[in-house]
């Protein structure tokens, strides 16, 4: 199980970069903050230890911070990376 | 069920794959980011589906209350804010991180080493991003001084804390269910390792910062998808890992150094003197009326603005100016260096933010052979990336390091509150030039007054 879990993670950081090698330097701070909201795909492992229905509340406090933190980063990487990007494609109707 | 929560993982992760390729890419990028979101939406809703979850009290509670924080949070944020969000939200990542790999270890401490040797490591990453991300969240909010912070003996004292790191993980690991004591003190340590290790970076590296704590936060994630033995979490989190690397990266060559010497050196702590003798001759204040005339005059005029803009939030300010410059014939572009500013790109957001067409915005690369034909460079807030000690003084802290070559204008008028060095430390001899002059004042405040002047011009 293991290995196959390592040669996944090999696979994608390869495709990693691969798939951003280059980018126009406009772009850099909305790639930042939407790569930043992937990293909270974390919250699938908070959601899985959340609800996991054992042990005190020591665990149910870790794991609902967890799913907040987690939240935070996940809706509010997405919403702000728009936000800028929408502030990048707005003008060009408007130009001649 | 468990093969069709595989499945759907499988589409998010090909969601994330594309999302990432659109986001490099401006017709796209928008809807790059949103097929990304859709993947993440697909991923946390199926995995509600999952046998393991028995209660959805606490997970409710959770989505809702971050929820609220997040859209809260991304909507109020000013755009001048962007890399002390991006900061935050990065350290709520790797402490995401830190806690689901401490609940696993308190829901079962009886686990085989090999997942106490995950569990290991996404504590770790997870916590120095945590920790690496808040204090960087508290130099760019000026909470802390911006400066390199380094003492005597910060080697030793991080050689202390990184054996003790690898100690109490190895007593953790080999008795994990008996060992709950050296488990926190490994997770204390490896929170406080974070603080050290952001330490001794100054304001103007943030950007090399910002991209590492970037990356780290994905290998947080994918590390905590081995602790778990989450598919998704691993191919996620490695490739915001690989491509953070690629703008840390794109970083250290903005500034011609190695990420080694950015981590380690504390930059502006330990060069402030160097290079100090050389520059002579008198730096000569201007006016704004003066200013004005000059900038009337002229046919072709680049603005290299800097970190001092988005400070004064001056971009409306200079968007407006330089429509007024238009009007009057001027041909107006915008020079953006890599490193300016917090972040990597952040002067680009800014000025977008103020509606500056995108074809008006040049690289350096692309400014720079056509720099001897302009009229009036106009520098706002800007320093070190202008500061021709990098091409001339062989002895500066800074030689070698690509500029924008604003010395080379006709005239170089910078809009500057004093003459004071910029993060660098390093004196800027541009202030001093024959051609060069200094509208002291608050950014936003000089372009206020340089656009009131054309306003009182008669027509």
């Amino acid at each position: 199980m293991i290995i196959f879990l390592l040669f996944i993670l090999l696979l994608a950081i390869f495709l990693g970069f691969e798939l951003i090698s280059k980018v126009p330097s406009t772009l850099h701070t909305p790639l930042m903050s939407g790569s930043n909201a992937i990293s909270g795909i974390t919250l699938v492992g908070a959601l899985t230890t959340a609800g996991t229905d054992v042990n005190g509340w020591v665990t149910i406090v870790l794991g609902v911070l967890a799913v907040v933190f987690a939240t935070i980063n996940v809706v509010g990487g997405y919403l702000v990376t728009d936000r800028m990007l929408r502030m990048f494609t707005k003008k060009e109707p408007t130009k001649k | 069920m468990s093969i069709a929560i595989d499945i759907v993982y499988i589409v998010s992760a090909v969601l994330f794959i594309f999302g990432l390729k659109m986001l490099s890419a401006p017709h796209s990028a928008r809807l790059g980011n949103l097929l990304s979101a859709l993947g993440m939406l697909l991923a946390v809703v199926v995995t509600l589906f999952h046998k393991g979850i028995l209660t959805y009290q606490w997970i409710i509670t959770g989505l809702a209350v971050g929820g609220i924080i997040g859209v809260f949070s991304a909507r109020l944020v000013a755009m001048t804010s962007m890399p002390q969000m991006v900061a935050l939200f990065n350290g709520f990542g790797g402490i995401a991180s830190l806690l689901v790999g401490w609940a696993v270890y308190s829901i079962n401490p009886l686990l085989p080493l090999l997942q106490i040797i995950t569990i290991i490591l996404s504590v770790f990453i997870g916590g120095i991003t945590f920790t690496g991300s808040m204090l960087a969240f508290m130099k760019l909010n000026r909470l802390v001084s911006g400066k390199p912070i380094m003492f005597r003996g910060q080697r030793l004292v991080n050689g202390v804390i990184i054996l003790g790191i690898i100690m109490f993980a190895v007593f953790f690991g080999l008795a994990p269910a008996f060992s709950s004591v050296y488990f926190l003190i490994f997770l204390g340590l490896s929170l406080l390792f974070g603080i050290m290790f952001v330490l001794p970076i100054g304001g103007a590296d943030m950007p090399v910062v910002i991209s590492l704590l970037n990356s780290f936060s994905g290998l947080a994630a994918a590390a905590t998808g081995f602790v778990i033995n989450n598919n998704i979490l691993i191919v996620a989190g490695s490739l915001v890992g690989a491509s953070g690397v690629i703008l840390t990266n794109i970083m250290c060559k903005a500034m011609n150094r190695s990420l080694f010497n950015v981590l380690f050196s504390g930059f502006g702590a330990v060069t402030g003197t160097a290079g100090q003798s050389e520059i002579s001759g008198e730096a000569k204040s201007i006016s704004a009326a003066d200013a004005f005339f000059i900038l009337e005059a002229a046919q072709s005029i680049v603005i290299v603005p800097g970190y001092g803009l988005a400070v004064a939030q001056a971009q409306h300010a200079v968007k407006e100016l330089a429509d007024l410059l238009e009007a009057n014939g001027a041909r107006v572009r915008y020079a953006i260096h890599p490193v300016a500013g917090r972040m990597p790109g952040h002067m680009n957001v800014l000025l977008a933010e103020a509606n500056v067409s995108y074809d008006q915005l040049a690289t350096m690369d692309s400014i720079n052979p056509s720099m001897p034909t302009v009229d009036v460079a106009m520098v706002i807030g800007a320093n070190d990336v202008v500061n021709p000690a990098a091409r001339e003084q062989k002895n500066s802290p800074i030689y070698g390091m690509p500029i924008i070559n604003a010395d080379e204008a006709k005239t170089v008028i910078i809009l500057k509150r004093s003459l004071a060095p910029g993060f660098s430390g390093v004196p800027n001899p541009l202030f001093y030039k024959e051609n060069t002059r200094m509208l002291f004042g608050d950014a936003k405040s000089g372009v206020e007054q340089l656009i009131a002047q054309f306003k009182d011009m008669p027509a």
